[in-house]
């Protein structure tokens, strides 16, 4: 696969989250505001694109070579795990600016399923390490997209009439439908 | 009596999905048919119980500081064991559930229910509370999945509902379905819970 097919099937026909359902919780959790939407979509990116190079390394240098795959969830939650906590410290010592932008959102990155997602589908899709990187870029610009496009949507919607009992998280998930229906239109273009 | 309280709060009055909103990604993404949906939630309830039983166990060695990464652990070993059950004993589901399955270890239901419960109670009441969220997110799971089955794709459990001649709704199976499904059922149950509160007042 080239990587031009790469980048366009995941940021739009394969959108992590309208047609593969990962990363729902943090969607519905801080698309209220573009402004937190895009804060999050930037830290989403830089720490998946990190912890897909790492988990690449960590499978065909330790776990394929000593047939361990079956340890692969774990060691995988783990890396993920201590490289937020990593990537917490550097940006505070290096850039307090840009700590206080994300770093709000970098604890809740660990249970953000598209880490671990892409980190897992990188591997069962046979990808190499160009492949990975390109892979890991376009998931996290497509969960970003998402989010902000869903954000402008959602701001709007506070000052509409929206029934009571739809209020708040069944209507942001019926928004999400329809946007998502939007989606299935790119599916011609790969 | 405490037990059973603990075990209903899970499914009706705490349920995870209709009340929590937690635990998403694999709600949406596995309820295309009622045997997924269903084998989903069950896995979900053994890793639950599994790990709520050994954090509660364990709680009392386990220093506060670094909890975190010591529910992790015992929740991701629970995950590869059902896992590799489902690879040996249920192959054609595992290919159904694919990457949802090792997923599981970032489904927030479990560490929620490990930090706000199992971590503070005994380990019965742990295994109750297991089972109860468990049996809650499955109960959400089958309602979501018999509802996208039997209207996108006329059928429950595989089994064909009506006549050659009708036209199931196929956007319901594909991904928006999952998101309008959701959000509608979401609704009705508030309205069901405002209804049961004003009528207890």
């Amino acid at each position: 696969m080239s990587i031009a097919t790469i980048l366009i099937a995941t940021i739009f026909v394969n959108n992590y989250v309208f047609a593969r359902f990962l990363g729902i919780c943090p969607f519905l959790g801080v698309s209220n505001k573009m402004e937190t939407a895009t804060g999050m979509g930037v830290a989403v990116t830089f720490v998946v694109t990190l912890s897909s190079i790492l988990t690449y390394f960590i499978q065909k240098g330790i776990l394929d070579k000593l047939g361990l795959e079956y340890l692969q969830t774990i060691v995988f939650i783990l890396v993920i795990a201590a490289l937020v906590q990593f990537v917490e410290l550097v940006i505070k010592k290096m850039s307090p600016t840009l700590y206080n932008a994300l770093g709000v959102y970098l604890p809740l990155i660990t249970t953000n399923c598209v880490v671990l997602g892409v980190a897992i589908l990188n591997i069962q899709e046979g990808y190499n390490l160009i492949q990975t990187i390109f892979n890991a870029i376009g998931s996290s610009l497509g969960f970003t997209l998402a989010l902000i496009l869903a954000s402008g949507v959602r701001e709007k919607l506070e000052l509409a009439d929206v029934p009571e009992a739809l209020k708040g998280f069944p209507i942001a998930l019926i928004t999400a439908g329809l946007m998502s229906i939007a989606f299935l239109g790119f599916n011609g273009l790969i | 009596m405490k037990l059973f309280k603990i075990f209903k709060n899970g499914i009706i009055n705490d349920n995870p999905i209709f009340v929590q909103l937690i635990g998403m990604c694999s709600t949406l993404a596995v309820t295309t048919s009622v045997s997924n949906g269903l084998a989903m939630g069950l896995a979900v309830v053994a890793v639950l119980m599994g790990s709520n039983l050994v954090i509660s166990l364990l709680r009392n060695s386990t220093p506060e500081k670094i909890r975190i990464p010591a529910f992790v652990i015992v929740i991701a070993t629970f995950v590869t064991i059902v896992e590799m059950f489902m690879k040996a004993y249920a192959q054609p589901i595992y290919q159904a559930l694919g990457i949802f399955l090792p997923l599981i270890v970032v489904n927030c239901i479990i560490f929620a229910r490990a930090e706000a419960f199992a971590f503070k109670n005994g380990p019965v009441a742990s295994l109750i509370d297991g089972l109860g969220m468990g049996l809650g997110y499955t109960l959400a799971l089958v309602t979501l999945s018999t509802v996208r089955e039997i209207f996108g794709a006329g059928s429950f459990f595989g089994i064909p509902l009506f006549g050659e001649s009708f036209q199931p709704a196929g956007i319901l199976v594909m991904p928006p379905g999952a998101f309008i499904v959701l959000g509608i059922l979401i609704g009705i149950f508030n309205v069901a819970r405002r209804k049961k509160a004003t009528s207890e007042i």
